[in-house]
């Protein structure tokens, strides 16, 4: 056991789990919204069309984050104005977008003298985390969690029933904005740890475990929460052991969770639903 | 809470609107309601229905005229929350992680808080509200969980525990059982004696005259309005539906003296099914069954 638990004694690897953990548990509640809202192509395309926006941030010298949120908003915006203006169906407009700012992004990025690796963006170095670099991914994290939670159940209204919160006169649109804002933030803060091609897996997995095992929003993230945290441990621990990979690895194991749940959930597995009809 | 006792008015003035692909979904409508009516708004697919009930709760702005709710612009109605809907089923994500509790206390989320934390009224009136619809006893299912009567009778529950005084419901009673019909239409006859606009979006025509006691009849544009027996006329109805009414003329049909022209009449607002006296079926056009009705005469002979 005392040779399972190895990696603690390193400290880039407590660094490492400490990170993974925000990071997973921030993205994990976001996951709730997005998969209910139908936003999960939209955790997709946010998290290409940022990479523009970071390195024009990195060479304006404003926080990343401001240029990630920005690159963001524009790619939702545009694909919801060329779907309003044409006969282009809005995935179809948003794959255009997302990737040609995300191409946009790359070329950019070729042409910027920087220390970053672009590997490291798109699939993130968790394990080279700074210690500033941590201490913004726990400030962001906690920002975002903190926020997400004390407006849940009006986040929660606009995904179920947009109408309803406008009737009630309440701002459906600074709360859809709101929610696009977390998600740009929750990317720019899981960068570091999973990069941008993995942090999609953080931002719909989760919630679509949690969707297989409970019908109740609380519960929905209670459960998500612990899926995200759970996958996180275990595909760092194993990633140490194996020496691969780490995002790869943290990924893998909410795959595989996914489709356990997707086998064997209590209410809503296959082989659940099938016993049910057929008894 | 103050402006919600307050008996009610709707006026819709020379309403256009017009989307941004150039299509003017609705042009120089103009009707008016006063307090306690069930008014129902009939048109075919596309005449425009949706769209008035969106100008009427402040989702599209018109290109000319106004909506006014209590003397007041929607937006200023809206935020005293004076108006209630209930949507079609199609537009609920019945998976949706919510219970019926859940649902119904969505209606009082204007009165709290930004936390969203209930008070003891928001539960007392959220427990009213769903005993009222006889729904108290589902309280904790999820929505998805219910038949098709239960499920409207939950958003019923949400317009009401919000204490909307325009209420506007779109298609009630497509997917639900005549019990629970019967159970709506009382509700909202109470509703109405207590002084509610009850706005009801169907082409359910034959439900209209049973419980309505006004219709807008619209087609683009509001073609007629005022109370039912005035605006419910054939001549007004072919405008508003032109061919697309089904008619089954009984001199032109199969249905038969000898029958004495006793018939069952099976619809759902599409083609009627007709069964003759015998449970036989009938059919709309003489000539293209003579050959059928001369076989039928040979066997009763």
């Amino acid at each position: 056991m005392s040779g399972f638990l190895e990696p603690l004694h390193y400290e880039f690897m407590r660094d490492a789990l400490l990170v993974g953990l925000v990071v997973s548990t921030m993205c994990a509640v976001l996951s709730c919204f997005l998969v209910l809202k139908g936003w999960s192509l939209m955790g997709d395309a946010v998290s290409h069309a940022v990479l523009p926006g970071i390195v024009i941030a990195y060479w304006a010298a404003v926080p990343l984050a401001v240029g990630a949120f920005l690159a963001g908003l524009f790619c939702a915006v545009s694909s919801g104005f060329i779907k309003q203006n044409s006969r282009i169906k809005e995935d179809a407009a948003m794959g255009v977008v997302f990737t040609g700012l995300f191409a946009f992004g790359l070329v950019l990025f070729s042409k910027t003298e920087s220390d970053m690796h672009l590997d490291h963006i798109l699939v993130g170095n968790i394990l080279g985390v700074t210690k500033s670099q941590l201490w913004q991914t726990l400030g962001l994290g906690g920002l975002i969690l903190a926020v997400t939670l004390t407006l849940r159940r009006d986040l929660l209204l606009i995904c179920f029933d947009p109408g309803q919160a406008r009737v009630m006169a309440l701002p459906d649109k600074f709360l859809n904005y709101l929610l696009l804002a977390l998600l740009s933030l929750a990317i720019v803060a899981s960068l570091q740890a999973v990069g941008i091609i993995l942090v999609v897996a953080m931002l719909v997995t989760p919630g679509s475990i949690a969707q297989l095992w409970t019908d109740r929003f609380d519960r929905m993230l209670l459960v998500a929460v612990a899926a995200a945290a759970g996958s996180t441990l275990a595909g760092i621990f194993t990633s140490f052991h194996i020496a691969g990979d780490t995002g790869a690895c943290i990924v893998l194991v909410q795959a595989l969770l996914f489709f356990g749940s997707l086998l064997f959930a209590p209410k809503y597995g296959i082989f659940r639903r099938k016993a049910a009809a057929g008894a | 809470m103050s402006g919600n006792d307050e008996m009610p008015s709707l006026d819709v003035e020379g309403v256009s609107v017009a989307y941004p692909n150039g299509h003017l979904a609705l042009h120089d409508a103009t009707f008016h309601l006063a307090s306690g009516t069930i008014c129902a708004l009939v048109g075919v697919n596309g005449s425009g229905k949706s769209t008035l009930f969106k100008s009427i709760m402040g989702f599209v702005s018109p290109s000319a005229g106004s909506v006014k709710i209590n003397g007041e612009p929607v937006r200023g109605a809206l935020k005293q929350h004076l108006v209630a809907y209930v949507p079609q089923a199609e537009e609920v994500d019945w998976q949706f992680p919510v219970s019926v509790w859940d649902v119904t206390m969505m209606g009082r989320y204007g009165e709290m808080n930004f936390l969203r934390i209930p008070r003891a009224i928001d539960k007392r009136k959220v427990e009213e509200s769903l005993r009222r619809v006889s729904m108290w006893d589902f309280k904790d299912r999820q929505i998805g969980e219910l038949s098709g009567g239960q499920k409207k009778r939950v958003f019923l529950a949400r317009a009401l525990a919000q204490g909307g005084r325009v209420i506007l419901l779109d298609e009630p009673f497509t997917g639900v059982d005549v019990k629970t019909e019967e159970a709506i239409i009382e509700l909202l006859r109470e509703l109405r004696a207590a002084g509610c606009i009850i706005f009801v979006s169907t082409h359910n025509l034959g439900s209209v005259p049973e419980f309505c006691d006004q219709v807008v009849l619209i087609n683009r544009t509001v073609l007629a309005y005022g109370p039912t027996a005035d605006v419910f006329t054939e001549q007004n109805l072919s405008l508003a539906f032109g061919g697309v009414l089904r008619q089954f003329q009984f001199d032109q049909s199969t249905v038969q003296e000898h029958d004495g022209r006793t018939i069952r009449v099976l619809t759902d607002d599409e083609r009627p099914l007709v069964f003759g006296k015998d449970g036989h079926l009938e059919y709309t056009n003489r000539k293209e069954h003579e050959e059928l009705l001369k076989q039928r005469s040979e066997e009763h002979e």
